[in-house]
């Protein structure tokens, strides 16, 4: 069973990315399509991460009946299957946003015909990623991804589009090419790209030549994470896309690097002492990120540099090392990337009813858009970690973990989470007030120094350009579909939060796979990893 | 494992020239920057096979064959940066257009409705509006003898054109 729902996972979006570019003069069609092929995928992952999670053991595909380490392995553990779930649910909800857009744009008979196929292979290089059993597998699935991102960044062509989707498009082509040169030094080292094999072979060589390894591949995948410093591209390039795909970015993008740093430091580079330079690292990228976001009147980078400073949890996280921390910080991820999503659409309703993202331009929200508000507000508490959403609870576990830790920086760690948590939500509730609180009449002139020396988005981006613009055009065009594919994600943060004790404890099922190497090994060499490493390509040393 | 000192060299000066060539900011030099940078990271790949050895089909002899798994990833790696290469060359051409072009470009580019990128119709507009595109570009070439050069806007075009090439010959030594 498992053995075919593993590579559906991929295939269906690839062929489903062939269809629709085919019928791209049927943008119906192409609806239909794309949201059948994310509804089956869902479903296959759903039943996967069931299968899996009943069984305990990682289910293992040899693509083309080649026998590991000369084949390409998909492996599908807890964490993968997890990561797989909550990525579809997200990209099915934004797509029925994305939908609802474009009907409540009059374009029935014309939106972008590229959309749905690159859309799609976004998916497909997603998942490619998430179950890839060798590393090369996983560059080729980043590669997907990115590709597709960079043609969702620019779409449509216009100015600010083009020039956040050069910073974007080079700086994710350096970390390619750092990941890339990685991996062949891996080879160069081990001789093979399977990561199962791969974990047995590292632990064979020197400690030094395991840090540079180790480093190297961290770097590119902490570029792609978006931690700090390597973070400076995000909040410059995500704001200026359509909201759709700032949404689904946000949500996920990311998320993929930080998923590749837990199997790098828990299944490559197990023995690699990571934890203070990862503490380090995560506590700053929290805390630069959430300062950054205080400075910005515009709540798409608001937004962004809140996202930036939330993947530092995931990191500390990571750093702590437990499996208490590791489950803490799947749940976190899941967390994150509905609660971000969701917010990024709310923001993207935000713009359609306010005409604006600038917390300086906009007001009144609560009365002329009361449900947009609830949505919003929820999301804030959530993303906040106000007791007792989701947020709170991923939060408190990481620190329950952490404070488990030997290691005295840890306790400083939990204290800049706990300041991030705060300004987090100071920023947030800032919005609130502005946009929502502030009767529209009082817009103009307007002084506090709520919103003294902010920073506007750059001219040109979208909230300021189109949102001034086209305000009293697009002011009452929201579908149904939008808001219900907002309250839908934001639906699935409450359930994450209704039904948190089941759900953390299937985080804490999947670190339990994930925490230690062993059965990641196990699932894919049944009989242990008999492959001699022959001497030439073994002892580079 | 052995390698070839002549590729290990050549790899290094590869990188080198990329890297430094991609620190430009003119769009046309990052493109050749990371074609630099790509191949060498090939290259790298291709020295982490060791030494030179017969082709590496099985006939049952294999005795002194190459290890073929890194060429495989090379070819993965090459196709891939050749489709990347593509996308980069149309986001320079858009973005030439763009800063030569502005807002009268997007005109004879697309509707009124290019902001609304969400909404247009690429492939019709396309399709429609490529002879447009061609004509608005050979009318500016016929304009300004300075324009030639597809930079983007953070830098005139003087004196782009020589550079890449300098360092196209360091490579080639």
């Amino acid at each position: 069973m498992s053995d075919i729902l593993v590579p559906l996972l991929v295939i269906i979006p690839l062929v489903g990315a062939a269809i629709t570019l085919i019928l791209g003069r049927h943008p119906r069609l192409q609806i239909l399509i794309s949201v059948l092929a994310l509804t089956a995928v869902t479903a296959a992952a759903a039943v996967l991460l069931a299968i899996v999670d009943s069984t305990g053991k990682p289910a293992v595909v040899k693509v083309g009946g080649w026998e590991p380490p000369f084949g390409i392995v998909l492996v599908v553990d807890r964490l993968s299957a997890i990561m797989v779930v909550v990525s579809a649910l997200v990209l099915l909800g934004v797509l029925v946003f994305a939908v609802g857009q474009g009907y409540a744009d009059r374009d029935r008979d014309t939106p972008v015909s590229i959309f749905h196929p690159t859309y799609l292979i976004l998916s497909a290089g997603l998942f490619d990623a998430f179950i890839a059993g060798d590393l090369f597998n996983m560059y080729v699935g980043f590669e997907m991804l990115l590709a597709a991102s960079y043609v969702l960044l620019t779409l449509g062509g216009t100015g600010s589009r083009i020039r956040a989707g050069v910073t974007y498009v080079v700086v994710s082509l350096v970390s390619s090419l750092l990941f890339l040169g990685a991996i062949a030094l891996i080879y160069g080292a081990t001789g093979t790209v399977t990561m199962a094999l791969l974990s047995d072979r590292i632990r064979e060589l020197p400690l030094d030549v395991q840090m540079i390894l180790c480093a190297a591949l961290l770097i590119g995948f902490a570029v792609k994470a978006a931690v700090f410093p390597l973070s400076f591209w995000l909040p410059d390039s995500y704001p200026t896309a359509p909201a759709p795909v700032t949404a689904v970015f946000a949500g996920l993008l990311t998320k993929v690097g930080v998923y590749a740093i837990i199997r790098t430091d828990k299944l490559l580079f197990f023995d690699v002492p990571l934890q203070v330079p990862l503490l380090i690292v995560g506590g700053l990228t929290m805390l630069i990120g959430i300062l950054g976001a205080l400075a910005q009147a515009d709540v798409k980078r608001l937004l962004s540099f809140t996202l930036v400073s939330h993947i530092g949890y995931m990191i500390f996280g990571v750093a702590i090392g437990t499996e208490l921390a590791s489950g803490a910080t799947i749940y976190y991820i899941v967390h994150h990337i509905l609660v971000q999503t969701a917010l990024f659409l709310v923001v993207g309703l935000i713009e359609r009813k306010g005409g604006s993202t600038s917390i300086t331009q906009l007001g009144g929200l609560l009365k002329a858009a009361p449900f947009v508000a609830v949505l919003f507000f929820i999301g804030a508490l959530n993303l906040g970690g106000i007791p007792p959403f989701s947020g709170f609870l991923g939060k408190v576990g990481l620190f329950e973990a952490g404070a488990a830790s030997p290691n005295p920086l840890v306790y400083v760690m939990i204290g800049a989470g706990i300041v991030t948590s705060l300004l987090t939500l100071y920023a947030l509730m800032r919005v609130w007030n502005m946009a929502f609180w502030r009767p529209k009449k009082d817009v103009e002139g307007y002084e506090s120094p709520l919103i003294e020396s902010l920073q506007e988005g750059p001219t040109g981006s979208v909230g300021t350009m189109t949102g001034t613009a086209t305000a009293t055009d697009t002011e009452t065009r929201t579908s149904p579909l939008m808001i219900g594919a907002a309250t839908g994600l934001m639906a699935l943060t409450l359930g994450l939060t209704i039904f948190a004790g089941p759900l953390f404890d299937l985080a804490q099922r999947a670190a339990g796979n994930v925490s230690t190497p062993e059965p990641y090994i196990d699932s894919v060499f049944p009989e242990g990893a008999l492959v001699p490493v022959s001497v030439d390509e073994g002892g580079v040393g | 494992m052995s390698a070839s000192i002549t590729l290990v060299v050549l790899m290094a000066v590869m990188y080198g020239a990329g890297v430094y060539v991609m620190l430009e900011k003119s769009l046309t030099r990052i493109l050749i920057g990371f074609l630099l940078v790509g191949n060498a990271t090939n290259l790298l790949i291709f020295i982490m096979s060791g030494r030179a050895g017969d082709s590496p089909i099985v006939d049952g002899n294999g005795a002194d064959t190459v290890d073929p798994i890194p060429q495989v990833l090379m070819l993965t790696a090459i196709v891939i940066n050749f489709g990347v290469t593509a996308f980069i060359l149309a986001l320079i051409y858009r973005s030439w257009w763009l800063s030569n072009l502005g807002d009268e470009g997007d005109d004879v580019a697309a509707d009124d409705d290019e902001d609304e990128a969400m909404e247009i119709d690429q492939a019709g507009v396309f399709h429609a509006s490529l002879e447009d595109d061609d004509a608005a570009v050979r009318s500016i070439l016929d304009e300004g003898s300075d324009l030639g050069d597809p930079d983007d806007d953070d830098e005139s075009g003087a004196g782009a054109g020589e550079q890449p090439s300098e360092q196209d010959r360091d490579v080639m030594r």
